[in-house]
């Protein structure tokens, strides 16, 4: 099955593309990354400020379930209506540096759409971190999955 | 072509992962293999050649006989990959498109 959600990321690069197609219209898709309401709702973060314009500048802060907050910070460098997003992203607190984010959006049909995330790190060793990120969670949930696997087979 | 994304889809599949885990524990011939499994013997074939494809298995002959060994360093550079990564903004997104659309039918 093709994948809806791409990931392109080279060896020794500093950089990674996402791309993502929606079932939704671009305007509905540029929304989402407008409006606090709907920020909030599918990044899963709390939204302390966000303003969406050229010089602006965002703060999400996420709580973890034993209580600990992070902070997700940017500034907005441009901001051009259902086209482009250039802005900032830091992981406060974290030795992952700066990033900078160019979001692309663009029409596909009249009820589907596409957005093109370009990101760019301080460091090839930076971005590599970053992407180590979610891996690290991750494989405690296979290595459980897998017990529970085996588990299964011997009963 | 990404050949990390092909391993991936490899153990995406639960019959292939079942076989994963089973040469895991000692080396089987393909026959020995496919007595554990309900499905016909070919989709058992099947499943072994893309999984020596992707270098999960290797292929050792030993008198008349294939084993299939598992690779265990391929086993460690899957694990280490972008999927979850992917996997993570993917979930994200749909999440996204789910609540979007509930907005504009309720609009």
């Amino acid at each position: 099955m093709e994948q809806k959600t791409k990931v392109s990321a080279e060896e020794g690069k500093q950089d990674l593309t996402i791309t993502r197609e929606f079932d939704l219209p671009l305007e509905l898709l540029f929304k989402a990354y407008v409006e606090p309401e709907f920020v909030e709702q599918w990044m899963g973060t709390k939204v302390l400020k966000l303003e969406s314009k050229k010089h602006g500048s965002y703060e999400f802060e996420t709580t973890d379930p034993k209580g600990y907050k992070y902070g997700f910070v940017g500034v907005i460098h441009e901001f051009d209506p259902n086209r482009k997003i250039t802005r900032t992203f830091e992981m406060e607190n974290t030795p992952y540096g700066v990033q900078l984010e160019i979001l692309e959006f663009e029409t596909l049909t009249e009820n589907t759409s596409k957005l093109k995330m370009h990101v760019i790190y301080e460091s090839a060793a930076q971005r590599d971190s970053v992407l180590k990120l979610p891996f690290a969670q991750g494989i405690n949930m296979a290595h459980s999955r897998i017990e529970e696997i085996m588990a299964k087979s011997k009963s | 072509m990404n050949l990390r994304r092909d391993v991936f889809q490899a153990i995406a599949d639960p019959t292939r992962r079942a076989i994963l885990l089973l040469v895991a524990s000692q080396s089987m011939t393909a026959g020995a293999i496919a007595a554990n499994f309900d499905t016909a013997r070919p989709t058992v074939s099947k499943h072994l050649h893309i999984l020596t494809e992707c270098e999960l298995l290797r292929q050792v002959q030993i008198g008349r006989e294939i084993f299939y060994h598992i690779n265990a360093g391929k086993m460690k550079e899957a694990a280490d990959f972008l999927e979850p990564f992917r996997k993570l903004w993917d979930e994200r997104f749909n999440t996204l498109e789910s609540i979007m659309k509930k907005y504009t039918s309720t609009k």
